[in-house]
């Protein structure tokens, strides 16, 4: 229907291998090297970003059906294609991921000295299989995406970050790989089962209920420690500590959608029967997730540990969401997941400003530094206050889905639920106060310089997304509104056949 | 006549005969033509093979097929890769003498007419050719301790093997009445109980067997084998002679004893098992890159071996594409350690890679695309050749085999990315010297395979299926 035989979203997938390509051949002295390579990245991103634009405003919002769809051949005699498309679940995705990454590339301006060229050749593959796990409607091209993820990020993080980095990464890469190792045992026995990995195909299948209770907790494994939930979420707080702050903010912004995302791709559609069995197990995990990171959080000296802890429990309501099953939980999730892809990411942006200054992610060493750096003061209490869940700001409308979805279901889920918001404001406040209010202790501070160009330029599109997304979400929500709507009717469908033939 | 399907074995080996006289009549030293002669030998043969038509020669002894074709383009594509690594070193190292590129022919020769046994006799002729040589070019750099051990070291437990192979032979044709596969198989496939006598000749074939694959409980002699032999020899064991010996394992259990699998499921089974879990958890501690790669070689055996153990046709479809992949990380990765000198002198320790992400771009950069590779991560080939045996295994409902499977490749994983970490985080030790032209064409040529497989994998996915079918036919 639309754009049909103009691959647009290959053209978004792999642009930017093609911009890490031209970087890889940059020939000259290392200053050369370096500025190409910033600005060869920045404008891949960025015409990334203006086709998944395109791709943005010729979506079609009144289907649930995938559109954009692609499909080469590519493994026939196994029932494998390449099979690209999207709909209102992922495009906004898709979106999230192309409009990050440019803001990341321009993050890392000044922050990254060393190896330029790399550095940039791993965000542009990182984007390309962000972008590609998204669009992807086959498993098997889904799972290559959605591990190939790790080299990049393995990098990204060893290479550039901090001081326990090594320790980092391999954390990061081990622990997810374990869990994808798992899901690609469920998906082998989907593709047994089935004939084929294509999702669309997939989710009119109906797989035997004695093997969904398997193949749920082989993708639980997976999708659990990339959301990530309580208690495999002990990656997470080492991950984004030791990564460059663009690596937090990709880590938070997309990265940790990636699982919640295959909860409603892969776990809800294709297993509603063991979806619907173990969703209990799925609340206590979450408001376990919610209450006691929240605790975790209260009690960091990092300013970054302390956000990475937050992220834990906020996805902790996108999963009570997921697992709602109605509208409004879903649809809550789903606005939760790009509220807080811009809201964190933000935040770690605002983290990343006072460290590219201060060398220092400790709350203790800060103080007082809204009256130094007014812009910067506004910039992270605006977040903060997103974060929050602040009325008008992004995360508000989000959560309170949720926790309206939560409350069909059973009010003390919604009450767990809610606890975040509490919660968060206590931890988030705190970090506001004792770095931003009171007393200049340290001397040096005094001499810090507010927001610049550059930054204002990576700051501006998140407010302004975050506002918008808070005052005005219709827009937002009506893209997935169908989808999601076509995703709760097929959930029932299943459930009452079953329910029938159990009859 | 039946004789001309051997075409590609006698025209290798008239070759060798001929280039072993003329290497010795110069008094120059004729390492490096002679090398270009067996590799065009090779050339010349591989053409020859894939033009092969199929049957059986020499009174049922030996056979051609599509499999054969297939496991014998593997075997030549591993000695003359083997060979071309060797070039620059052997210069290097004062071991440029021309026998050693003809004993690569010879050993290379051994592998191929093993594919295309169909006796046991052959089998055995095909062994003991492909061994004798194996054992000299082990111990080739005869002044150094390490070598000689190591040569000293294959001889004997490969002679032991041999006989543990001709052992299990006689009591199979003492049980079965025939060595012939072909008749054997028509004599197993009654339907009737195998004797006790038979099974205990099969476990001896596949002891034997198992130990020139190196597959676990029969690896003893691998990490001091691949640590003493010079490198460029360590990286020809771990191609032609496992592919040969790999091949035959699988046309001897799916073959002849097809029909029986039921006795011997259960050890191959175990023995891919051991060899995953073995691979993945010794060569974490492995400091000695050879030693390491020796373990990594170990776990690759067992994934493929998980092909023979389903004893299925996607299982022996999922081997044929973990082998072909396997040979091309391999002889990347091992163009990367032969190239590991510093100041003129080899070096092979895992910390002599620290920080060459800085000092070699390139090669650093190749390095990781196989680590990644090995590791089974997607998008590089060495997950394709995972993700077909692990199908297999699912398919053929062995769930415990595809959940070691998975679980150790998460495990092994670990010490590849170590490999990756010290050439990127770590503080260099000062520069490696710059990698000679050979084998930088090797490691591009390799890396880009390793690359670019997700974007074509057709081909040899439909080869590895013809072949498979072409066995279990």
């Amino acid at each position: 229907m639309n754009a049909a035989g103009f691959p647009l979203l290959s053209l978004l997938t792999f642009l930017p291998l093609v911009g890490a390509a031209i970087i890889m051949f940059v020939r000259g002295d290392d200053a050369v090297v370096a500025r190409n390579a910033r600005w060869t990245a920045l404008w891949t991103s960025l015409v990334t970003f203006v086709l998944s634009l395109i791709l943005w405003a010729r979506f079609d919002r009144g289907t649930a059906e995938f559109q954009f769809v692609e499909r080469v051949s590519w493994l026939p005699e196994f029932g494998v294609g390449y099979h690209m498309g999207v709909d209102g679940v992922s495009v906004l995705f898709v979106l999230l991921s192309t409009a990050l990454t440019p803001i990341c590339i321009l993050a890392s301006w000044e922050a990254i000295t060393t190896r330029v060229r790399e550095y940039m050749v791993a965000f542009l593959v990182l984007e390309t299989m962000m972008v590609g796990m998204f669009a992807a409607l086959d498993m098997l091209v889904f799972y290559v995406f959605f591990e190939g993820v790790l080299i990049p990020m393995f990098l990204i993080i060893g290479v550039w970050g901090g001081a326990r980095r090594v320790y980092a990464a391999y954390k990061f890469f081990l622990y997810t790989l374990l869990g994808s190792v798992l899901m690609l045992l469920a998906i082998l026995y989907l593709w047994r089962e089935a004939g084929t990995t294509d999702i669309p195909t997939l989710h009119r299948h109906a797989v035997p209920v004695a093997a969904q209770a398997w193949i749920f907790f082989a993708f639980l494994a997976s999708f659990a420690v990339k959301v990530p939930m309580w208690p495999v979420h002990t990656w997470l707080p080492d991950a984004h500590v030791e990564a460059p702050t663009a690596g937090s903010v990709i880590l938070a912004g997309v990265l940790l959608k990636m699982g919640a995302y295959g909860f409603i791709r892969f776990s809800l559609p294709i297993l509603p029967e063991a979806s619907a069995q173990f969703a209990p197990l799925i609340f206590v995990l979450s408001v376990v997730a919610v209450a006691y990171t929240s605790l975790v959080a209260l009690a960091q000296e990092d300013m970054k540990k302390l956000i990475a802890y937050s992220s834990v429990a906020h996805m902790g309501i996108v999963t009570i969401g997921i697992f709602t099953f109605n509208q409004q939980g879903l649809s809550g999730a789903l606005f939760t997941m790009l509220a807080h892809g811009v809201v964190s990411g933000a935040l770690f942006l605002c983290v990343g400003v006072l460290y590219d200054r201060v060398h220092s992610r400790e709350i203790a060493r800060y103080g007082g530094v809204a009256g130094i750096m007014p812009s910067y003061g506004l910039v992270f209490l605006f977040f903060t206050m997103a974060s929050v869940g602040l009325p008008g700001l992004a995360n508000f409308v989000g959560e309170f889905l949720v926790i309206v979805g939560a409350w069909k279901v059973n009010p003390w889920v919604a009450a767990g639920a809610a606890l975040s918001m509490i919660l968060g404001a206590c931890y988030m406040l705190l970090l506001y106060r004792r770095v931003a209010f009171g007393r200049v202790t340290r001397e040096d501070l005094r001499g810090l310089l507010d927001l610049s160009p550059r930054e204002y330029a990576v700051f501006l599109p998140l407010v302004l997304a975050t506002l918008w997304m808070g005052v005005y979400p219709q827009p937002v929500l009506a893209v997935f509104e169908a989808s999601v709507a076509a995703l709760v009717q097929r959930h029932e469908a299943a459930l009452n056949a079953a329910r029938l033939a159990g009859l | 006549m039946s004789w001309t399907l051997a075409l590609p074995e006698i025209v290798l080996a008239v070759a060798g005969l001929a280039i072993l006289a003329g290497g010795v009549l110069p008094k120059r030293d004729t390492f490096f033509p002679a090398s270009m002669a067996v590799v065009g030998a090779l050339l010349l043969t591989a053409v020859l093979v894939i033009g092969q038509e199929e049957g059986t020669a020499f009174g049922g002894q030996y056979v051609s097929d599509s499999f054969s074709s297939f496991m014998k383009l593997l075997t030549i594509l591993g000695g003359a890769l083997g060979l071309l690594l060797a070039l620059d070193w052997n210069e290097k190292e004062g071991l440029g003498r021309f026998e050693f590129s003809v004993l690569v022919l010879y050993a290379t020769l051994g592998g191929m007419v093993m594919v295309s046994a169909n006796d046991l006799m052959t089998t055995y002729l095909g062994l003991e050719l492909l061994s004798l040589p194996l054992y000299v070019v082990a111990a080739f750099n005869r002044d150094d301790a390490r070598s000689s051990e190591a040569g000293l070291k294959y001889f004997v437990l490969g002679a032991l093997a041999s006989g543990l192979l001709l052992y299990g032979a006689s009591l199979i044709y003492g049980f079965a009445g025939s060595t012939n596969f072909d008749r054997l198989a028509e004599a197993l496939s009654a339907g009737q109980q195998a004797s006790p006598g038979l099974v205990v000749g099969i476990v001896f074939v596949i002891a034997a067997l198992a130990f020139k694959v190196s597959a676990v409980p029969f690896h003893m002699w691998t990490p001091d084998v691949y640590e003493g032999a010079p490198t460029p020899v360590t990286a020809f064991f771990a191609m032609a002679p496992k592919v040969a010996a790999i091949a035959l394992l699988a046309r001897v259990l799916l073959g002849p004893f097809g029909d029986v699998a039921a006795q011997w499921q259960q050890i191959m089974l175990l023995v891919s098992m051991g060899s995953m879990v073995l691979g993945a958890f010794a060569a974490i501690g492995q400091r000695n890159i050879k030693r390491l790669m020796a373990y990594s070689s170990i776990g690759h055996v067992g994934y493929a071996l998980m092909g023979v153990a389903v004893a299925s046709d996607e299982g022996l479809r999922g081997l044929l594409v973990y082998m072909a992949i396997y040979i091309l990380m391999n002889v990347g990765t091992f163009a990367v350690i032969v190239a590991m000198r510093r100041g003129g002198r080899a070096v092979e320790q895992v910390d002599d890679l620290a920080g060459l992400g800085r000092t070699d771009p390139g090669t650093a950069m190749w390095m990781a695309v196989f680590m990644f590779s090995m590791a089974g991560i997607p998008p590089l080939a060495g997950f394709f050749g995972k993700l077909y045996v692990f199908l297999a295994a699912v398919q053929g409902g062995f769930w415990v085999l595809a959940t070691v499977g998975v679980l150790t490749s998460v495990v092994s994983a670990y010490y590849y990315l170590r490999i990756v970490k010290v050439m990127y985080f770590d503080q260099g030790v000062g520069a490696l010297d710059r990698a000679p032209a050979s084998l930088s064409v090797v490691m591009a040529g390799t890396g880009l395979f390793n690359l670019l497989f997700i974007l074509w994998p057709a081909p040899i996915l439909a080869a590895a299926g013809a072949a498979a079918a072409a066995l279990l036919a």
